[in-house]
């Protein structure tokens, strides 16, 4: 059983900065990152968009490992602004669970 | 486990809201770089440094302390630290042991970007100690309202100087003022471009030949963010330069490691070993163009292999072997040499006698 989320759905929906629903899962991204983390940045996309916040939560130490070096971004055949969706969903962190603008 | 990231993010934000930088600096560590070069006070052209190069010494002596302590059971005060932080800087305190070497290392590399810029006949000046941090971090990490209210101090800085455009030194300066200030600013109207761009567009004379092989490592930021891939280049082909290409170069290049090593220390230098290998397959002498590839990359370098930035080896080719401040250096060894050899010299006469 999962716990899915209205509100970070909405959240999403209202922003113009999140664009990860051109998405098609290729995995070219996750391919490439330097990080090696399964989760980054394919899966992370998925989990956000389907409002599964508790394994958003638990994935918060990889959004914030990622280097913002783009180098996902260069080959993404999706023109996904992966980066920028990133940096958005540490915005939205930093905001609901650290309280920090 | 990284470090615990509400608490470093909140001590960074509340360093820039209360001391408009995220490490507090002295006078002396933000424009010492610059006595003896006679840069004009202001001015519509300035050189703006945005303090990548004078911080990056005190972050990573706090990082590698704060390395010491991941995985640690202090980390659960971390929160504590955040709130004594706001009363006494403890950040200050950790900066304290930042690196001499490192901090006369980067200071050289502004004073020989000045010094290019000067040959060049550009004219610039500079803002001193009223020149900010320009905010890169905090905006990396998702720390917008902070980062907006700084953004806008710093274009209050450069509005009240009469700026028009700014000679930036490194790629996330470049960046965050060209491309993400506009975004919170509505009328910032400042020209940005790079030293790089600057002397690329200048038909430098050549001084000095460089014969030698040079492997380049492109800055993410520099590469990707801002398509600047071919000065860099044509500036070290024009000095002589063979510059070898890593097999990931130019818009593929592959990140140092750097930006997270303040909350994930472990990780990033596994990437600054990563990318160090891809560079040694080219060769062993690198040139980097950003203070935290710089320091990344050369933490991991070990003997036999050579991380330097590009500024040196520019200063090298388009600059006249002397100038009054190396001369005055260049003395100074000879006399030490010369006291060196003196003594010597009597040492082995009494040796004889004796």
């Amino acid at each position: 059983m999962v716990k899915v989320s209205a509100v970070l759905a909405a959240k999403l929906k209202e922003s113009e900065e999140f664009n990860a629903e051109a998405c098609y899962h290729c995995g070219t991204c996750t391919a490439l990152c330097p990080l090696d983390y399964e989760i980054v940045p394919r899966k992370l996309f998925r989990e956000v968009m389907l409002g599964l916040e508790e394994k958003v939560k638990a994935s918060v130490p990889a959004i914030y490992a990622c280097l913002l070096c783009r180098m996902c971004e260069e080959y993404c055949p999706a023109e996904v602004h992966i980066a920028e969706n990133i940096r958005y969903l540490r915005k939205l962190i930093n905001q609901e669970e650290f309280n920090l603008l | 486990m990284p470090l615990p990231i509400g608490p470093v993010l909140g001590i960074l934000a509340d360093n820039l809201t209360q001391l408009g930088s995220v490490i507090p600096l002295s006078k002396k560590s933000i424009s010492g770089w610059s006595k003896g070069l006679n840069i004009p006070r202001g001015g519509e052209t300035i050189l703006y440094t945005g303090l990548m190069y004078q911080l990056i010494p005190f972050i990573d002596t706090m990082s590698a302390q704060m390395a010491l302590l991941e995985n640690s059971f202090i980390t659960n005060f971390f929160g504590l630290g955040r709130v004594v932080n706001k009363f006494i800087n403890l950040s200050f305190f950790m900066s304290l042991l930042a690196s001499k070497e490192m901090k006369q290392d980067n200071a050289q590399v502004l004073r020989n970007i000045a010094k290019l810029l000067q040959n060049a006949g550009v004219e610039f000046g500079y803002l001193y100690t009223q020149e900010l941090y320009s905010g890169a971090l905090v905006y990396d990490e998702g720390l917008d309202e902070s980062f907006a209210a700084h953004a806008q101090r710093v274009f209050e800085v450069f509005r009240k100087n009469g700026v028009r455009r700014v000679i930036t030194v490194d790629p996330h300066t470049t960046n965050i003022l060209r491309d993400v200030y506009p975004k919170f600013i509505a009328d910032f109207d400042i020209e940005v471009q790079s030293y790089l761009e600057v002397l690329a567009e200048k038909d430098l004379p050549l001084m000095r030949e460089q014969n030698k092989e040079l492997v380049i490592h492109d800055s993410c930021v520099y590469a990707r963010y801002e398509g600047l891939i071919d000065q860099p280049r044509s500036l070290l082909a024009n000095a002589g330069v063979t510059v070898q290409e890593p097999e990931l170069h130019g818009k593929a290049t592959h990140c140092c490691g750097g930006p997270i090593e303040s909350l994930f220390p472990s990780k990033s230098h596994e990437i600054a070993h990563k990318r160090l290998n891809q560079l040694k397959a080219a060769g062993s002498h690198i040139v980097t163009m950003c203070p935290i590839c710089q320091v990344s990359l050369s933490k991991v370098a070990g003997e036999g292999c050579q991380v330097e930035d590009i500024s040196r080896t520019l200063t090298n080719a388009y600059l006249p072997p002397t100038s009054s401040a190396d001369s005055r250096i260049a003395l100074r060894y000879y006399l030490l040499a010369l006291w060196q050899l003196t003594g010597e010299f009597i040492a082995r006469k009494t040796a004889v006698k004796s």
